[in-house]
């Protein structure tokens, strides 16, 4: 088929391979760093306004981490929208005036609480409240969201598959109420309830705004003023190739391999002396800090953090979006995480406006987001369960697992006269090989 | 509780090879400890949960009573989803996520046929037999939507990894939601009831008639599903193929027949729960299958899945320490609900994942 094909185009040596693969590289980086020049991205009414692809980046970027959860791990996690919360309201303490309305609420009466913290901040030093660096506080964002993950994941690992799915569904619901409801906690105000946190500050660039103009990417500015998607876009495809960097080095290396062997079989892989437990959590850490990383670039990008705003749907999404590219390929997850959410966010609004120009009808593609999201789930496991772009390992165990059962079928069909029973099972490629005789 | 029932396991209970009565670490002096301290702590929780309850009683023994039958009315309501749960994953272990939505869509097709079909907008005899007409069609309307799902979506997955049957279940779920939202619009309508309105008064205490009702037409149903699983030639095959479906196969059960049968009574339960949650509650939303669904999980859990008496215990406890937790002097009111509804789901599948009464079990390998 389609991937046969295009291993046929390959080079066969093995300097031809390496010299396509960095040719390829380098134009990927060029027309990542020209993309926000095009015109295309300025028109805001089109298909592809720089805001759209600021926000495929961001889910790309929760994708990769969901990614190596259920792609690499095989742990199926409904309640990724806890990640994305704990990433999103970290930036959001330490980055606003927030620190100062904690105590609001208690009155003058009671003893007033005020932060004021200024470390290299974009924002001037007369407002009140914490204001760190953004890069500062990614890192802190990331830490707090991969000690939420070894929170949530060390009670409920050891459960069954199906059961674990059900208990980080249920992290993700009760998250968001509980930060709803902890906008009044005995008199303090912790999370500003239901009218969320904001505004969070501008993006510092530090000493990078020292540099001279670059070619193709131009002057970078002292900080990202709200309207300079630009840079933005240039920030997230940052964080985005240093995860797609250490989800391939992980993958290939010793902690990856032992996820794929828990995937594939977990009594064979802890019998091989796979500490299940550990590799699990190590899995729930990585792919969380992506989420933590990826919720406080969200803050700063809107601006305002609202509890609405993390819902089960937002779980669902990015598993589409992992699921579509293909489970445990990281090009496939980026994909699906771009696509998905250009559909999401533009796509099907914009498909409308043009469906309705041209047919002259009232027809809302949007209203029909959750059932195509779903049939996308659907289908996709019922018909490739392997994603559009599956994983190179599973490309190759589906091709020797092919000659396996040729082979299968000669003997025991002449043999017993039956049709031979296929238990392949129909699902995941990459456990085709545990029935392996 | 457990300390008993872990040391010398009864001797039933190891005729049947298929639970391997073991506790689940791996050195059997650390587990022995490790489930006493459990049970331990368990039982203080439940001490303190008890007293807990009796302090509220005190502050406010009227508002508690009256609490508790709305409980009681909610319980029966979520042990009809519950049950619906519980016998799918009781014959091919999937927690079936769209069953939620199908109650959601039991709701939705049960207040649309009464009030724009049927013209029926308030309490009168002829409202009663067309709320009874109703209710069949919902059921038999759920049913069938059930079955259909089975079909096209999980058959083809039965003996695929269990990831994938999950995700389509999860995909299934949003395809109803969205359904539910064409049907019924994206925010919630409000609905008649054409129970009567009046109230039942007992000493201080004031029962409101919906509630009775929603308790007089569930009884029957839960009976009329025990027989069938119980007595009948068809239930007998059901609890076969929960046992073993290859077995089952040889012995020459239909099990792609059992299991849609299975599928169209957890079906049926859902619209019946679906059209009486409306009576009650007067308002339809298409996303109330999800939280209410997964509560009713929760119920399922609490009496142990697969356990269809379980299902009903769970239910209504569920449903008791939803009101309460909603509306009793003393507890944390209702902006709190999920939170308490789904520790008590996380608290169950970690420590008890195979429910109050049942026994601790080790997945099968």
């Amino acid at each position: 088929m389609f991937t046969d094909f295009i291993e046929k185009l390959q080079p066969k040596s093995v300097a031809g391979r390496r010299i396509l693969k960095i040719s390829g590289y380098v134009a990927l980086l060029i027309f990542i760093l020209q993309l926000p020049n095009f015109a295309f991205t300025k028109d805001t009414s089109g298909p592809l306004p720089l805001f759209t692809i600021v926000l495929c980046a961001v889910y790309a970027l929760f994708a990769l981490g969901l990614n190596i959860v259920v792609g690499f791990a095989g742990l199926l996690d409904l309640g990724y929208v806890a990640f994305f919360l704990f990433g999103a309201y970290t930036a959001a303490w330490l980055m606003s005036d927030f620190g100062y309305q904690i105590s609001e609420r208690a009155g003058a009466s009671r003893h007033q609480f005020s932060f004021d913290v200024h470390f290299m901040s974009a924002a001037a030093d007369t407002l009140k409240g914490v204001h760190l660096s953004f890069w500062l506080v990614v890192i802190i964002a990331a830490l707090v969201a991969a000690l939420a993950g070894i929170a949530i994941g060390a009670p409920t690992l050891r459960l069954k598959s199906d059961y674990l799915a059900l208990v980080t569904l249920g992290f993700g619901e009760i998250l968001p109420e509980v930060f709803r409801n902890f906008g009044d906690v005995g008199g303090f105000n912790l999370t500003n309830g239901t009218k969320g946190i904001g505004p969070v500050d501008r993006v510092d660039m530090g000493l990078l705004s020292r540099l001279p103009k670059l070619p193709l990417v131009g002057k970078i500015p002292a900080n990202i003023v709200s309207s300079d998607y630009k840079t933005k876009f240039y920030v997230i495809i940052v964080f985005c190739a240093l995860f797609v960097y250490s989800s391939l080095k992980l993958r290939d290396g010793r902690l990856g391999r032992a996820w794929m062997a828990i995937r594939e079989d977990e009594l064979a892989a802890s019998l091989m002396g796979v500490p299940l437990m550990r590799t699990k959590l190590w899995a729930y850490a990585v792919g969380a800090i992506a989420g933590g990383v990826g919720g406080a670039f969200y803050a700063t990008i809107v601006g305002t953090i609202n509890v609405d705003t993390f819902i089960f749907a937002f779980s669902i999404i990015i598993l589409c979006a992992v699921i579509l590219g293909g489970m445990g390929n990281v090009w496939g997850a980026i994909a699906g995480g771009v696509v998905i959410t250009w559909f999401d966010q533009t796509g099907l609004v914009w498909l409308s406006t043009k469906f309705n120009s041209a047919a002259g009808t009232n027809f809302d593609f949007k209203s029909y987001q959750f059932g195509l999201f779903g049939l996308v789930l659907v289908l996709m496991m019922l018909f490739r369960p392997q994603g559009l772009i599956p994983a190179t390992r599973s490309r190759q165990v589906k091709k020797a697992d092919k000659q396996v059962l040729e082979h299968d079928h000669l003997g025991y069909g002449l043999e017993i006269g039956i049709d031979p029973p296929d238990h392949r099972p129909r699902g995941l490629p990459d456990e085709f090989e545990t029935r392996r005789p | 509780m457990a300390t008993a029932e872990d040391s010398a396991p009864p001797l039933e209970e190891q005729d049947d090879e298929r639970t391997i009565p073991v506790r689940q670490t791996t050195s059997a002096g650390y587990g022995a400890t490790k489930w006493k301290l459990e049970s331990i702590i368990g039982m203080i929780v439940l001490a303190a949960f008890s007293a807990w309850i009796v302090a509220s009683f005190v502050k406010g023994p009227r508002a508690f009573i009256q609490v508790l039958v709305i409980g009681l009315s909610n319980g029966a309501l979520y042990a009809l989803i519950a049950l619906g749960y519980t016998m799918v994953y009781g014959i091919i272990e999937l927690i079936n996520f769209a069953h939620g939505d199908l109650f959601m869509l039991g709701s939705v097709i049960g207040a649309i046929s009464l009030e724009q079909w049927l013209g029926q907008k308030s309490s009168s005899p002829t409202a009663w037999v067309w709320l009874a007409v109703t209710l069949l069609f919902a059921m038999a309307a759920c049913a069938l939507i059930n079955i259909v799902i089975e079909k096209l979506a999980y058959r083809r997955l039965r003996n695929a990894p269990k990831l994938a049957p999950l995700i389509t279940a999860v995909g299934v779920s949003f395809i109803l939601q969205n359904i539910g939202i064409k049907l019924n619009g994206s925010a919630p309508h409000s609905r008649f009831s054409v129970l009567p309105r009046g109230a039942l008064h007992i000493g201080p205490i004031e029962v409101r008639i919906k509630y009775i009702v929603v308790v007089a037409i569930t009884a029957p149903l839960l009976l009329l599903m025990t027989y069938i699983v119980q007595k009948t030639r068809t239930g007998k095959a059901m609890r076969a193929t929960a046992q073993d479906r290859d077995a089952s196969l040889l012995m020459g059960i239909n099990v792609d027949r059992i299991i849609s049968y299975v599928f169209g009574l957890g079906g049926a339960l859902a619209g019946a729960a679906g059209v009486l949650y409306v009576q009650v509650n007067e308002t339809t939303r298409y996303d109330a299958g999800f939280r209410l669904g997964l509560i009713a999980f929760t119920a399922a859990v609490l009496g142990g899945v697969g356990n269809l008496l379980g299902a009903v215990i769970g239910g209504v406890l569920i449903g008791v320490i939803q009101s309460l937790n909603d509306g009793a002097p003393l507890f944390l009111g209702q902006e709190w609900t999920q939170t308490v509804m789904f520790s008590i789901l996380i608290v169950m599948v970690i420590f008890r994942p195979g429910g109050i009464f049942g026994k601790h079990q080790q997945e099968k390998v």
